[in-house]
């Protein structure tokens, strides 16, 4: 699409035809704050929290809506769209529970964060007194709806991005709020626990019940990996903290996933820290594996290896890889079957 | 895998995952996508939700079929015969690309008359679908004006596995959807690094990039690049015959890097019989699993976030393994340990990083030479990647060049799974996976939550096939074959036709695979887990 130009702040700024003034400001390095907007979900129209003046249009603009035009003149910091903005939030932090204090979002909660650059220290507006229980039904996910902002996020991510279609706005008026399926917990829903929505989720409303006390969001190292379960290779953040996965999310910014993940891949890590992991190398003594030092495992295997080779040829010893290790651990097995054992006795389970 | 390297040439998906929401039409058949692969699943739903036409061949009633525009819900291992007749259809109604045909492949007349016989009616008595469905699906596959195939293990886990895959490719071969953007043949590998495996040449037929053992090149090129005087001409043996000669006494040493196989192999009995006549079992794992309880010496392994490296996915992206932790105790690299045994064995390799050995991977391995740990540092990269100017391969087959000239059809005959249902044995057993648990257990098992989702084995039993046997909903059941009995309880549901019940291998408690056939597909060594004949006893 052929480019357009417009003044945003007084700055002369392009951006390709079609696109919102919201695109067109962040394209160009001006931030316009957001909570209903993602780049995943894009445009929801809920939280008018990205409002904008535009010279010849008449009142406050919704930038994630609206198209920006060939020589629009934009402005995004005004003192009324400050005010605006403030309002906004304030009615936001009044309409539910928002105690950062031990919420586990705090430090990742987009709310927190235009609060905190807003320069809001408490809201205005008198507290509405939300007391809506706590659905703890599933294992994976908590849902607390006293912090639900109602920015749709979960929504569009349930039924456009992983479409499992359980989400959905359930009531109207004031008791409105999200539901799944008809309203039903969350643990007794049709919910497959993909966790799509908790990672889209601006505040605490939704989070991972397995990371709740472990880390603040700043504590921990975030570190790219691939998923070890199914062969889609999807990307995830490995949350580290002292030594210990505390949460895995998807990494948004790249194939083949961008951020989706499953059940598994998401909520299936914390084996990795079972007490039942092997620590030793073991040795079978008397009929009984017993804990071993490598050098002794390793010599006695390399020792046994050569003795049958010796005895029986080198075609009597087989190797099965491992379709779950690495490339490069595969290479070597295979290299050691090959170069060294001498025979072309290798496979892996490819077939289950 | 055999089956499409023989075929198209490369025993992998096609196309890439992100061209699934571009397809105007995806034919999935024996893939059960939304729990065993869900984020491509995802995909699949939102193409539907552009309107794309999803149609479902598959004797259960998966998930997937909920957002499906059609599903054929044809009898377990009767894919070839189903094929046969849509392909019958669409050379009769002249709906098949006489472009691609007569200029990018060969045997077209060998198809033709293979197909001739499976008229819609003939196959309709073999499938259990009506010959109008036969002849629907073959409209719309024809008429589509691209298709995506996808299959799993569905297609695989036969005695004619590599005849189905085949067959999948015929139909893809026949109607031109090769060598284009959101088309082609593409099976979903079920493990994180089944791809990677192969490409390595952990197979005992093939080096990395399928660089074929039986020739001497390619063994003269691997023995100076390692150093060694010679390499095996032999070719080996693959996973059923392993086991095989073990019991016939020809094998003595099994070395057992990550697969828990009493779980996972077919018929149980016949598998620790096995591992008990090993003069020398090493396992090397994460966990002391059902396998490792039978070996002489056992070494710890790290895992995925353990470790550096990289995996392979389904559509053939190197991607990067990234250590995040420290390992438990005195837990090793895989490669480590084996290193250190070939330095025992006087064989020194000398690596000291993952990528040292990537460097050499690719150094011997034409189709990833291009992919260096830096470029996929942010990025994965899909081999064929030739060189370092290179951007990979998003779809093979672009202006329909295939590795030996032409595109080859190999038409096939259906026949039926090993052992069909007679009054003893008189249902279909048919395996798999559930969303909520992976494998045989060892990971999800130990993680908190999926075991309060999903605690137990259900076996999947028809409304009708309950009533006749007085099974309720929720009973514990035995599930009989000729090879053993498994207890656990039953699910009654219209998930799986009249005549056919489903199992997992996700529970040592109940595991399918004490029942499943050992019977495997002669080309790949696949087993059929698919099809087995058994009884449900009522407790």
């Amino acid at each position: 699409m052929k480019n357009i130009s417009l003044h945003i702040d007084g700055k002369y700024v392009q951006t390709p035809g079609g696109s919102t003034i919201l695109a067109a400001a962040k394209q160009n390095g001006i931030h316009i704050p957001t909570l209903c907007y993602h780049p995943r979900t894009r445009q929801a129209g809920k939280c008018r929290l990205c409002v904008v003046e535009v010279k010849g249009l008449p009142g406050l603009q919704v930038s994630c809506s609206i198209q920006a035009q060939d020589g629009m003149v934009v402005l995004t910091h005004t003192e009324r769209i400050i005010e605006t903005r403030k309002m906004i939030v304030e009615l936001y932090l009044s309409n539910g529970k928002h105690n950062c204090m031990s919420c586990e979002a705090c430090g990742s909660c987009e709310l927190q964060a235009v609060a905190y650059h807003l320069g809001i220290e408490k809201s205005d507006f008198p507290a509405v007194d939300k007391d809506m229980p706590v659905d703890m039904s599933c294992p994976m996910i908590i849902r607390d709806m006293n912090k639900c902002i109602q920015c749709y996020r979960c929504i569009i991510a349930c039924n456009d991005i992983a479409v499992n279609e359980v989400l959905d706005m359930g009531y109207r008026g004031s008791k409105m709020t999200v539901v799944c399926d008809t309203d039903k917990p969350m643990g007794k829903s049709s919910c497959v626990v993909c966790g799509e929505c908790v990672q889209l989720c601006p505040t605490g409303a939704l989070t991972e019940k397995k990371a709740i006390g472990k880390a603040r969001h700043w504590e921990t190292e975030k570190v790219r990996t691939t998923c070890p379960y199914c062969g889609v290779g999807c990307q995830l953040q490995l949350h580290v903290k002292d030594n210990e996965i505390v949460k895995v999310t998807g990494a948004e910014d790249v194939e083949p996933n961008y951020g989706s993940l499953c059940i598994k891949g998401r909520f299936g890590y914390d084996f990795v820290h079972s007490p039942l992991r092997l620590k030793s190398p073991l040795l079978r003594k008397d009929g009984r594996l017993e804990e071993v030092s490598w050098e002794e495992a390793l010599n006695f295997t390399a020792k046994r290896f050569s003795e049958i080779k010796q005895a029986h040829g080198p075609d009597s010893i087989v190797g099965i890889g491992c379709a779950r290790s690495t490339n490069e651990s595969a290479y070597v097995m295979m290299k050691f079957m090959r170069a060294v054992i001498g025979t072309n006795n290798i496979d892996h389970c490819a077939r289950t | 895998m055999a089956g499409l390297a023989s075929t198209l040439g490369a025993g992998a998906m096609t196309n890439s995952i992100r061209e699934i929401e571009n397809a105007p039409v995806i034919f999935v058949i024996g893939s059960n996508t939304t729990e065993a692969h869900p984020v491509i699943a995802n995909i699949m739903k939102r193409a539907v939700k552009k309107g794309s036409r999803l149609i479902v061949a598959d004797p259960r009633k998966i998930s997937l079929t909920r957002w499906a525009a059609r599903h054929f819900q044809h009898k377990v291992g009767s894919d070839i015969a189903l094929l046969n007749a849509v392909m019958h259809e669409i050379i009769k109604n002249d709906r098949h690309d006489k472009k691609f045909i007569n200029n990018y492949t060969e045997g077209f007349e060998k198809l033709m008359e293979t197909v001739s016989e499976y008229t819609p009616a003939y196959a309709s008595g073999i499938c259990g679908l009506p010959a109008d469905e036969i002849r629907e699906l073959a409209k719309i596959l024809g008429e589509a004006e691209k298709v995506a195939l996808f299959y799993t293990l569905g297609i695989t886990e036969h005695v004619t596995g590599t005849d189905n895959v085949r067959t999948c490719a015929n139909l893809q071969m026949l109607l031109g959807n090769i060598g284009k953007e959101s088309s082609g043949v593409n099976p979903l590998r079920g493990q994180n690094n089944v791809q990677g495996a192969c490409d390595m040449g952990a197979l005992p037929d093939v080096y990395t990039d399928y660089q074929k053992a039986a020739y001497p090149a390619v063994r003269k090129k691997f023995a100076k690049a390692w150093g060694v005087n010679s390499l095996p001409e032999q070719e080996g043996t693959k996973i059923p015959a392993m086991f095989d000669g073990i019991i016939h006494g020809n094998v003595k040493a099994l070395y057992l890097a990550g697969e828990n196989i009493v779980m996972s192999e077919p018929n149980q009995a016949h598998t620790v019989k096995a591992l008990e006549k090993l003069e020398l079992l090493i396992v090397q794992d994460i966990f002391i699993n059902e396998t490792a309880e039978h070996a002489d010496v056992v070494f710890p392994a790290s895992c995925f976030a353990e470790k550096d490296g990289t995996f392979t996915n389904t559509e053939r992206r190197v991607q990067r393994v990234r250590k995040a932790v420290k390992p438990p105790g005195l837990a090793m690299d895989d490669w480590w340990i084996t290193c250190e045994l070939s330095r025992r064995m006087g064989f020194e390799m000398g690596y000291t990083s993952a990528e040292q050995i990537w460097e050499e991977i690719r150094s011997l391995t034409p189709s990833m030479s291009g992919i260096t740990y830096k470029r996929i540092e942010h990025q994965g990269i899909q081999w064929p990647c030739t060189d370092e100017e290179h951007n990979g391969t998003c779809y093979l087959y672009c202006n329909n060049v295939f590795p030996c000239g032409k595109a080859t059809f190999q038409p096939a005959h259906w026949k039926p799974p090993a052992e069909c249902p007679d009054n003893e044995y008189p249902i279909v057993l048919t395996t798999g996976r559930r969303l909520y648990q992976y494998h045989t257990g060892t990971q999800t098992r130990l993680s908190a939550g999926f075991d309060e989702i999903c605690p137990e084995e259900l076996i999947e039993v028809n409304p009708k096939d309950a009533e006749k046997l007085d099974i309720k909903d929720g009973d514990y059941i035995f599930a009989v074959s000729r090879r053993g009995r498994v207890k656990a309880k039953a699910w009654v549901t219209d998930r799986v036709l009249t005549g056919v019940c489903f199992m997992t291998f996700h529970f040592r408690e109940a595991c399918a695979n004490v029942i499943t056939n050992d019977v495997f597909d002669p080309v790949t060594g696949t087993a059929e887990y698919k099809a087995c004949a058994v009884r449900l006893e009522k407790i």
